[in-house]
């Protein structure tokens, strides 16, 4: 309580104009930022995994498993950050034993279930089964029996067994786009459908969302095969990159655009809100929306992935520019998420002031706590991709 | 035929599996929808025991803009009622001070929710009018922040009270996002939402809400929505009244007199 109040104090001074007294404790910080971050990221990678097997994209092969797993580490770590947050994370499985149905919320425990259970573990099962069994049967010792564990102890790698493991990945895969679609349009929902607040409150934002969700799922899988790649002494295929490179460019273009409509909306509707939100846009969000997310995390990137395209680069400079364009995706992504939900609390519902948001840097909702749940996702990766290797070569003949 | 035998039980084997499969995935979302209705049961208990029968009455308030002249009394004497913190971020009611100047600038204070009065203004601008405006939760018929709650600990009790079981709050906040008018707040000791609840421990025990009681000017008046005789009802009949925020479709049941068009 004392530290909540000495974190409080200071920022009565840097409140301009009016806002309610209760609006002082600003409710949803870092950790809700992460949020939506991590869940994108595992949308985004899942979907461009199922381009693979859906739409049969034979470039993107190499990426497939990698996007698959990195899914898997992301989803794993998504409830942390809104754990951390809750008042009570001890009681959190009320969501899940008396949920109240009107709640967008509610249906969080649901949504996650059935994603994580029976799409993600599911797919990833009927996809290395084969690959598994084979391993522990090479295999000695602990990993052997892990692998043993992962299989479920099945042993059928029969011709027909597999031709069911291929099918059952298809079917999982279509089953599989919409629940990824809504995973993270449900997030987008959560925060859009707030009348109280005119800066969320708008049916574009879960489709908003989506898209932003798969541009940082492609760049992120991008960024982690052109590292993980060279570290494996191996050779990045071209091929791949370039297709990565024009998925992410073009659903970048519907991204922005979506964003472009719902500003050009906004101005034109020009609502009640629109002195305190241009107020907020050209003050207190300035750098986070205007300098960073559209101009180095869309318009940079947007540029140079064209630049490539029209002047038909030699590979060593598309490399590089793919990367640091990939980069800054992710930061702007990231601004993305920043803007919507620490932007939609820095105004007053009164519509008459604006407040500041002041992040502590220890404590569970700090900013050290926000780097490493940032920092875990990829832990994780890193022992998935040990015990289910998800490289072209690992596979077995 | 032995292998079509063993086909088959494999097959048999294989449809088990999935079917196992199917119900594991489902089965936690179905435990999910069994038992959000038993929360109301409890507070209805309480209620019953202690001879008030909630569905017997429909709660509202009306508050007349031009009788509060900002003394802050209500405020404090709802911290005191309700062990709300006595810090300047926490309020279940406070009133705000509204300057409007002839040049269409409009000032908008509450400092300390009023609690401490406010300050004497110098200046040099010509005020075309001011006033005080209370401020308080809506107590809405269509509340918003009870849509949103994800274990349904917040509700909408029988007598139309929008109240918070903080034995079942976990504390994530999504009301108070969803409250258009910052009626609500975290409680920092309970870590669980707080709001007014029309002083509900008092008025089941036919008192009035304390910041009622206290108002020196009687500014607001609390009552009865269905019953001919109650002061509520004559609030109503002899002003033009005004709701906050109408167009956002949540039905308060705080209804303002003489509510000015700066008052959001």
């Amino acid at each position: 309580m004392e530290e909540l109040v000495q974190h409080l104090t200071p920022i009565l001074k840097e409140i301009t104009g009016y806002i309610f007294p209760n609006e002082v404790e600003l409710h949803w910080g870092i950790l809700i930022v992460l949020y939506p971050y991590l869940t994108g990221l595992v949308a985004g990678a899942f979907i461009l995994a199922s381009l693979v097997k859906v739409f049969n994209v034979k470039e993107l092969q190499p990426t497939y498993r990698i996007a698959m797993l990195t899914a898997l580490a992301f989803l794993i770590v998504a409830p942390l950050p809104l754990l951390g947050h809750l008042g009570h994370p001890e009681k959190s499985y009320e969501i899940f034993l008396t949920p109240n149905t009107t709640s967008a919320m509610a249906m969080f425990g649901f949504v996650y279930a059935w994603y994580l259970m029976a799409v993600l573990l599911l797919e990833i099962w009927f996809d290395y089964r084969r690959d598994i069994i084979l391993w522990a049967s090479k295999e000695k010792g602990i990993k052997k029996w892990i692998h043993k564990i992962v299989s479920l102890f099945s042993k059928d790698i029969s011709e027909k067994a597999i031709r069911f493991d291929k099918k059952s990945v298809k079917i999982v895969t279509i089953i599989g786009i919409p629940s990824a679609f809504l995973l993270h349009g449900y997030v987008g929902f959560i925060f859009g459908s707030i009348k109280a607040n005119p800066w969320w409150s708008s049916v574009l934002m879960p489709i908003v969302f989506l898209f932003s969700a798969i541009v940082s799922g492609i760049a992120l899988v991008l960024i982690i095969y052109m590292v993980v790649t060279p570290l494996r002494s191996k050779p990045i295929q071209m091929d791949c990159l370039d297709k990565l490179a024009s998925y992410l460019f073009y659903v970048m273009i519907i991204d922005f655009s979506l964003e472009a409509l719902d500003f050009i909306h906004r101005i034109y509707e020009s609502e009640e809100s629109i002195k305190i939100l241009s107020e907020l846009v050209s003050g207190k969000l300035f750098v986070s929306l205007v300098v960073i997310q559209l101009l180095m995390g869309m318009l940079i990137p947007l540029a140079s992935i064209a630049a490539t395209k029209i002047f038909k680069a030699p590979s060593e400079l598309k490399k590089m520019v793919y990367f640091i364009a990939a980069i800054l995706v992710e930061i702007g992504i990231f601004t993305t998420r920043w803007n919507i939900v620490i932007g939609g609390q820095l105004f007053s519902k009164s519509l008459r002031g604006l407040t500041v948001y002041k992040m502590t840097f220890f404590g569970l909702e700090g900013f050290l706590a926000a780097i490493g749940i940032l920092i875990l996702p990829f832990i994780i990766l890193f022992i998935l991709m040990r015990l289910l290797p998800p490289w072209e070569e690992a596979r077995n003949p | 035929m032995e292998k079509k035998i063993n086909e088959a039980e494999k097959k048999l084997e294989r449809r088990n599996f999935l079917k196992k499969l199917a119900v594991i995935s489902v089965a936690p979302i179905a435990f999910g929808f069994l038992g959000s209705g038993e929360k109301l049961m409890g507070l209805k208990k309480w209620a019953l025991n202690n001879g008030y029968v909630p569905k017997d009455h429909k709660w509202g308030m009306g508050i007349d803009i031009n009788k509060c002249i900002g003394c802050g009394r209500c405020a404090d004497a709802c911290k005191n009622e309700n062990n709300v913190p006595r810090e300047p971020f926490f309020f279940r009611t406070w009133v705000e001070r509204y300057r409007i100047y002839d040049d269409g600038e409009v000032l908008v204070d509450s400092p300390n929710g009023s609690i401490d009065g406010f300050e004497v203004l110098s200046t040099k601008k010509k005020m075309e009018r001011s006033f005080f405006v209370p401020k308080i939760c809506n107590h809405c018929d269509n509340p918003p922040c009870v849509q949103v709650c994800p274990v349904g600990a917040t509700f909408k009790s029988e007598d139309g009270v929008v109240l918070v079981d903080s034995d079942y709050c976990i504390g994530c906040r999504y009301c108070i996002q969803a409250c258009p008018y910052g009626a609500r707040f975290l409680h920092p000791v309970t870590r669980t939402a707080e709001k007014c609840t029309f002083c509900y421990q008092r008025i089941t025990k036919d008192k009035l809400p304390v910041c009622v009681e206290v108002c020196p000017t009687q500014a607001r008046v609390f009552g009865e929505l269905n019953k001919k005789a109650s002061p509520l009802v004559r609030f109503l009949r002899m002003n033009k009244i005004g709701i906050l925020k109408p167009s956002l479709n949540t039905e308060p049941k705080v209804f303002y007199a003489n509510l000015d068009m700066e008052v959001k």
